[in-house]
């Protein structure tokens, strides 16, 4: 939450670095469905492979909050926020589509730059 | 929901509080359900919706939320704040809740199996703080824009009004219309019971708009096509075609003001309730002679409300002091409204609507249209339009007050705009030219139901006021104006003339009559004398006689003794 969102990092849409930077998220979900858990799981996944070390994941079930739900502009459950690094991303869904959120989170494995 | 025991168990609806929309829907929308609200960009969708949800909160204790999918809670409050509704004093108040759910396809990436819980747990949400009791969601199909599956969102859809339906939630929902349907996305399928839809339509580059109730499953309802107003004062239905000819009659009378013409109507004035027609040309005194009538209702502390096409109310005021009548004061003490609005500012429904909704507000007992014959439109809908102007203003028992500017100036009695036969009174106007001068005249066409006058009258207007004058009707026919004056004057010089005539032969024949008797007089005297000649001549021969038969005796006694 507190990380520096200036620490060094090279501009995903032009680098072909992948950002360097640390990644704070949240996951929306509503109660323990198979969505949300599917969703949680593709998350960890993803970032282990991608983010090691660097990122943050804030899991809010909008059963026990549901006033967070308009903060963010909740819509769809399961949904993922990127908070940092700018700018706010929205995916939603269960994840399982790994290419697409790569793409999303500005995360892009270097194959897919070239 | 408590249902009356004497009458069938109905549908349980949730008033509006939309004036005559809560009348064509029997009480308002069903309680509980969903209600679609569909029309075309700018025909007043989310403005219907925000009232319904004002008028809950601050009339019927029934706290709401606005779901929107397209403006933003400040733009949404800035645009009702034009209708006097404070949504932000609501929303402090507790009494409203607006959330406002923004959809950018831009924004979102989709990727696996998603529901819409969110949307559900946030509207459950606004709707458990507040405990509301309504929803609108304002404009739902903005989803399928932001979202690309199409069959989760109708799957969620659907499980979103049964949702609604199952906590008992009066819900608005807004559509935007499509091709050949009712709306883009096919809300209808799901929302079945409650279908309203709204048009907004140009003729002669006139807009109307015009709302129906397309379906309404388990009640009554009216179907036909209602012209309402989206003003400052908020929406207005107005429930046009309520035409009975049932409505109570009142004996009551009411005077004109001008003196002269209460006298020309047998009671003395017109009855309370009864639409009176004062038709004339251009300059005859229409507008004065509803002035008057204006003021003397007016004094008696009624309202009047005028609702004027030609002039402004300020300018009729004016205009009504140049005869003496201040009708200013009136206004200010507020017993006298004007209207003012150009003819062809709204189309004739609006207008209608406009007057129906003035005339709720300020509930007048007698309304002035000053002139009628100002509103242009096709004939049969200017017709049916005056004809259900007539029955709102009987139906309420408010006396009306049509002036029409003929432009025939004929004098058959063709009906303007078959006016004449729904007006229970009519003042004709007409100016009479003769000799170089143009003078006022009045007739009372008809009267129902009293004894009138059917003499012309000279209508006279000064600084005085206004005055009738019995016209001159003689050998030389009807004359007005100076004519009238002239024959007058030379009536009056003939009359003196037979008089002084008259009484020279009276002194005539008076004279004759003292010789006359003069001469019996002296005829009288000279019998006298002659009676009294006669009486002495008789006495002196009766001595006579008696003297001669008293020397006989004396002669007869001395005879005897000389024997």
């Amino acid at each position: 939450m507190s990380q520096d969102p200036s620490s060094p990092s090279v501009d995903p849409s032009t680098g072909d670095e992948i950002d360097g930077g640390p990644y704070h998220m949240r996951l929306y979900v509503a109660g323990q469905t198979a969505k949300s858990m599917a969703a949680l799981a593709n998350l960890k996944r993803i970032c282990e492979e991608h983010l090691a070390g660097r990122y943050d994941i804030e899991v809010i079930d909008l059963m026990k909050n549901p006033q967070l739900a308009a903060g963010d502009q909740i819509l769809a459950i399961p949904t993922l926020v990127r908070r940092i690094p700018e700018p706010l991303k929205r995916i939603i869904g269960d994840l399982s589509n790994t290419e697409k959120v790569l793409v999303g989170l500005d995360i892009r494995p270097k194959a897919k730059a070239v | 929901m408590t249902s009356e025991p004497s009458i069938p168990k109905s549908l349980a609806k949730a008033p509006t509080g939309i004036s005559g929309f809560d009348d064509v829907t029997f009480g308002g929308l069903p309680v509980g359900r969903p209600s679609l609200i569909c029309g075309s960009a700018g025909c007043g969708k989310t403005l219907f919706a925000a009232t319904f949800l004002v008028n809950g909160a601050i009339q019927y204790g029934e706290p709401g939320v606005f779901m929107s999918f397209e403006e933003r809670a400040e733009d949404l409050a800035a645009n009702v704040a034009s209708l006097g509704y404070d949504l932000d004093g609501l929303v402090a108040d507790g009494k409203l809740a607006i959330d406002h759910v923004r959809v950018e396809r831009s924004e979102i990436e989709e990727t696996g199996e998603y529901d819409l819980e969110g949307l559900f747990i946030r509207l459950g949400y606004a709707v458990d703080t507040i405990g509301a009791k309504r929803v609108v969601l304002d404009t739902i199909e903005t989803l399928f824009s932001g979202l690309t599956d199409a069959s989760i969102l109708r799957a969620e859809l659907r499980r979103l009004f049964g949702w609604l339906k199952d906590r008992g939630l009066t819900t608005v929902i807004t559509g935007e219309r499509g091709d050949g349907a009712l709306t883009r996305q096919g809300l209808e399928e799901y929302v079945s019971d409650c279908v309203i839809l709204l048009d907004n339509r140009v003729e002669d580059q006139v807009t109307t708009r015009r709302l129906r109730v397309v379906k309404y499953r388990g009640s009554a309802h009216g179907t036909n096509e209602y012209p309402f107003l989206i003003d400052e004062d908020g929406i207005s239905v107005l429930p046009v075609t309520s035409a009975d000819l049932d409505y109570d009659v009142s004996n009551d009378v009411v005077a004109t003001g001008i003196e002269g013409l209460d006298a020309m109507l047998g009671p003395g004035g017109f009855f309370r309730g009864s639409s009176v027609l004062i038709s004339g040309v251009a300059g005859t005194g229409k507008t004065t002679v509803s002035s008057y009538i204006v003021d003397a209702t007016c004094a008696r502390g009624e309202r009047v409300m005028s609702f004027v096409f030609e002039e402004s109310g300020a300018q009729i005021c004016r205009n009504a002091s140049s005869v003496g009548l201040d009708l200013k004061h009136h206004v200010e003490s507020g017993l006298l409204r004007f209207e003012a609005a150009r003819p062809t500012l709204y189309g004739l429904e609006t207008h209608l609507a406009r007057m129906h909704r003035d005339i709720e507000q300020f509930r007048p007992s007698l309304v002035v249209i000053d002139p009628i014959s100002a509103l242009h439109g096709p004939a049969t809908e200017l017709q049916s339009t005056i004809l259900r102007m007539v029955d709102m203003l009987k139906g309420r028992g408010i006396t009306a007050v049509f002036t029409s500017l003929r432009t025939d100036g004929g004098f058959d009695e063709r009906g303007d705009l078959g006016l004449s036969s729904l007006m229970d009174a009519w003042i004709k106007l007409l100016g009479v030219e003769a000799n170089g001068e143009r003078t006022r005249t009045l007739y009372v066409i008809k009267a129902r139901g009293m004894s009138h006058s059917n003499q012309v009258r000279e209508f006279q207007m000064s600084a005085a006021g206004v005055k009738l004058v019995e016209a001159y009707v003689g050998p030389a026919g009807v004359l007005t104006g100076t004519a009238r004056v002239v024959q007058e004057a030379q009536e009056q010089a003939e009359f003196l003339r037979r008089g002084q005539e008259s009484e020279r032969r009276k002194r005539d024949v008076i004279r004759r009559r003292q010789a006359i008797e003069l001469q019996i007089a002296e005829l009288r005297a000279s019998l006298e004398v002659a009676e009294e000649e006669e009486a002495i001549l008789l006495s002196e021969d009766e001595i006579r006689e008696t003297l001669l038969a008293t020397e006989r005796r004396a002669i007869t006694q001395r005879r005897s003794a000389a024997e």
